[in-house]
C-alpha cells in the first residue's frame, strides 16, 4: 500500500511533467552537463516518455516477483587461477592522460 | 556469377571447389564496398588491409587441403559494438570515437578461429539506442531497397551490408529488436538468440539482462550455420548457458508436420500496415501447406512490453554507461577544471542525445523513492509477460508474428520525436525481457517494393526449431533471394 501511494504520488506530479529542478536533479546524479536549451528540450521529452511508462500502473502486480533475469543461473563460480591480464601498456593504450605507468586526472578539489 | 551475392554454404563450396580464391571473394566484398558505401553508409571502419592479409593465408591453407576452421575464407562484417583487437570500436558514439579495443569479443575469436574474415565494422544507433541507425554520431546509413528509407536498427549498418553484398554475413546484436528489425527492413535473414546461448564477453553493453549476440545472414541455413561456431559456455560470461550448442544443420532439414504455430492475437492490431498484414497472413498458409497446425493464441500483456522493456533497458543503461567517465578511455575534456567537471563535460560533449536521454530516464527510474513505481514494477511486469509466453508455450511450440507493424520509413520522419521511435519496436521488444530466441525471415514486398518479415518466436533454447521452420520456409519461397537494384 506503501509502495502504491508513492506511485499515485508520483503520478499526480508526473502529468504536470518534470520540473527543471528535477531534471537538473537527475543531470547531476547522472553526471551529464546540461545546457540551459537542453534543460527544457529534455524536461519535454522525458514527461512524455515518463507518462508513457507509467501505463504500467495499471497492472496489478501486487504478488508478482520481480524479474531481473532469465538464465535461472545461480552463483556462477569459476577457480582462483592467475592468469595474463593486460599488460600496463595495454591497459593504458586509450587513456586520455597518462604520467609514468598510470592513469593521470584532474585534481578532486 | 557475382562472388558478392553467395551464401556462406555457396561460399564455402566454391572454395573447396576452387571455383574461386578467398582473396577473391574478399575482394568483391571490398569493391562492392568501394562502390556503393559511399553512398549507403554502412560501415564506419573498413578493414582491406587485414581482410586480404587473411584471405592470402585462407588460400595457403586451402591449397594445402588444411582448412582448419569451418569458415575459412568467409568474409563478414560486424557491429561496432564488438571489440576487435587492435581495431578502432566505436558504439556509433562520439566518446568512443578513438577507442582501440585491447582485446577481441569471444564471438570475434571464434570467428576468427573458424577462418572467417573481418572485412568491416558496422554503423548503428549508439549503444544500440534506436530503430533507425540515425541516431549514430558519425553518419546515416541508407536502405540499400530505397535510399531516402532508413535501415532500420540499431543494427542498420549490418543489414544493409548483408542486403548490399559487402560481406556475406554480419555480426550483431539485438537487446530489444536490434537484429530483426533492421533484417526485415532490408528483406535478409537475422536471428535473435536465447539469452546466455552467445557470450556477451567484449561487446560494448547496453541493457545487460536482455543483450544477445546473434547474426544477419542471407539465408536461414547460413544462420544455423554460424550459430553452432559462436554458442556455447564462456568464462568470461557467467550468463552463457551451460547446455551444449547443438549442431542446427542436422535438424534443418527435418519436416514441421504437426508443429503447432501460434498466431498471437495481440501482433495484428488495428493500425498495422495492410501489405504487412497480407503478406504474414499469406506466409501462415505457405507454413499450413508444409503441414504445420495453426492456433490462434492470446498473450495478454503485450501491451505493457514497450513500457516494460524500456524501463528494465533504460536503468541497466544508466549503470552501464557510468563507465565513461573521461579518464581510462574515451572521450576526454581537455580543459575542465576539476574532476567532477571533467565528467561532466566529457560526457556533456561526449554523448549525444538520445544516450543522454536513456541515461537520464534510467538514473530517474533507479532513484531513491522512483525504485519501486518505476524500475521494480517493470520488473514484476516483466515476470507477467514471460508468464504470458511460458503459457502459450503449452499449446503451441512456436508463434509467428510481423516484425514491425510497418515497412522501412523515410529517413527524418521519426527523428524529431523519441517516443515514436520507441513505439516502432512494438513487436520485436517483447521477447527480450522473457530471454526467448526469435527469427526474423522475409515475407514479402510492399508495392513500392520495399521488404517485408515476418518472425518465428520459440521458447528457450528452441533455435532448433525455428531454424527448421524457417528453412521450410526458405525452400518454398524466393522472398529472401531477392536482390536490391544497386546499380
Amino acid at each position: 500500500m506503501y509502495v502504491y501511494s508513492i506511485y499515485r504520488y508520483i503520478n499526480a506530479k508526473m502529468r504536470n511533467g518534470l520540473t527543471r529542478k528535477q531534471v537538473e536533479h537527475v543531470a547531476e546524479l547522472a553526471h551529464i552537463g546540461l545546457t540551459e536549451k537542453e534543460i527544457e528540450k529534455f524536461r519535454e521529452q522525458l514527461s512524455a516518455i515518463l507518462d508513457f511508462v507509467s501505463k504500467l500502473e495499471e497492472v496489478d502486480t501486487g504478488k508478482t516477483k520481480a524479474l531481473s533475469q532469465t538464465t535461472e543461473l545461480k552463483n556462477v563460480f569459476r577457480q582462483d587461477i592467475i592468469k595474463p591480464s593486460f599488460t600496463q601498456k595495454q591497459a593504458l593504450m586509450n587513456a586520455p592522460d597518462q604520467y609514468k605507468g598510470y592513469f593521470r586526472t584532474k585534481k578532486v578539489f | 556469377m557475382d562472388l558478392s551475392d553467395l551464401t556462406i554454404k555457396q561460399a564455402l563450396q566454391g572454395l573447396k571447389e576452387k571455383k574461386f580464391s578467398a582473396r577473391e571473394l574478399a575482394l568483391a566484398s571490398l569493391e562492392r564496398i568501394e562502390r556503393l558505401d559511399q553512398d549507403i553508409s554502412a560501415f564506419l571502419t573498413v578493414c582491406k588491409e587485414s581482410a586480404l592479409k587473411e584471405a592470402d593465408e585462407a588460400d595457403k591453407l586451402i591449397a594445402q587441403g588444411k582448412t582448419t576452421g569451418s569458415l575459412t575464407g568467409i568474409p563478414y562484417s560486424a557491429k561496432d559494438v564488438f571489440s576487435v583487437k587492435g581495431v578502432k570500436t566505436t558504439a556509433s558514439s562520439k566518446i568512443l570515437e578513438n577507442y582501440i579495443a585491447p582485446y577481441d569479443a569471444t564471438s570475434i575469436r571464434k570467428l576468427k578461429e573458424a577462418g572467417a574474415i573481418l572485412i568491416g565494422k558496422t554503423n548503428h544507433d549508439p549503444f544500440g539506442f534506436g530503430s533507425s541507425t540515425e541516431n549514430s554520431d558519425f553518419k546515416i546509413t541508407k536502405n540499400p531497397w530505397n535510399k531516402n528509407k532508413v535501415p532500420g536498427g540499431s543494427s542498420g549498418g549490418s543489414a544493409a551490408a548483408v542486403a548490399s553484398g559487402m560481406g556475406i554475413f554480419s555480426l550483431a546484436e539485438d537487446t530489444g529488436g536490434s537484429i530483426r528489425q533492421p533484417a526485415c527492413f532490408c528483406g535478409v535473414t537475422g536471428i535473435k538468440v536465447t539469452y546466455g546461448r552467445v557470450s556477451r564477453f567484449g561487446v560494448i553493453a547496453y541493457g545487460s539482462s536482455l543483450d544477445t549476440i546473434g547474426v544477419i545472414t542471407k539465408t536461414v541455413e547460413d544462420a544455423a550455420i554460424l550459430l553452432k561456431e559462436i554458442g556455447g559456455r564462456d568464462e568470461n560470461d557467467a550468463t552463457t548457458l551451460n547446455e551444449p550448442v547443438p549442431d542446427y544443420l542436422k535438424t534443418i532439414d527435418q519436416s514441421i508436420k504437426n508443429l503447432r504455430i501460434g498466431i498471437p492475437k495481440e501482433y495484428f492490431i488495428k493500425g498495422i500496415n495492410k501489405e504487412v498484414g497480407v503478406s504474414i497472413k499469406e506466409a501462415i498458409k505457405e507454413f499450413e501447406k508444409l503441414g504445420a497446425k495453426i492456433e490462434p493464441v492470446s498473450l495478454p500483456y503485450t501491451k505493457y512490453a514497450i513500457p516494460a522493456y524500456y524501463l528494465s533497458g533504460i536503468s541497466e543503461v544508466s549503470a552501464n554507461l557510468a563507465r565513461y567517465d573521461g579518464i581510462r578511455f574515451g572521450y576526454s575534456q581537455k580543459d575542465a577544471k576539476d574532476l567532477k567537471s571533467l565528467y561532466f563535460e566529457s560526457r556533456a560533449k561526449g554523448f549525444g542525445p538520445e544516450v543522454k536521454r536513456r541515461i537520464m530516464l534510467g538514473t530517474y527510474a533507479l532513484s531513491a523513492g522512483y525504485y519501486d513505481a518505476f524500475y521494480k514494477k517493470a520488473q514484476q511486469v516483466r515476470s507477467l509477460i514471460k508468464q504470458d509466453f511460458d503459457k502459450v508455450f503449452e499449446k503451441a511450440d512456436i508463434l509467428i508474428a510481423p516484425v514491425s507493424p510497418f515497412p522501412a520509413f523515410d529517413i527524418g520522419e521519426k527523428a524529431q520525436d523519441p517516443l515514436q521511435m520507441w513505439l516502432a519496436d512494438i513487436f520485436t521488444v517483447t521477447i527480450n525481457p522473457a530471454g526467448i530466441p526469435g527469427l526474423a525471415i522475409p515475407c514479402g514486398f510492399t508495392s513500392d517494393n520495399l521488404p517485408i518479415g515476418l518472425q518465428l518466436i520459440g521458447p528457450r533454447l528452441s533455435e532448433p526449431i525455428l531454424f527448421k521452420t524457417g528453412h521450410a520456409f526458405q525452400k518454398i519461397t524466393d522472398w529472401h533471394k531477392n536482390k536490391p537494384n544497386l546499380k
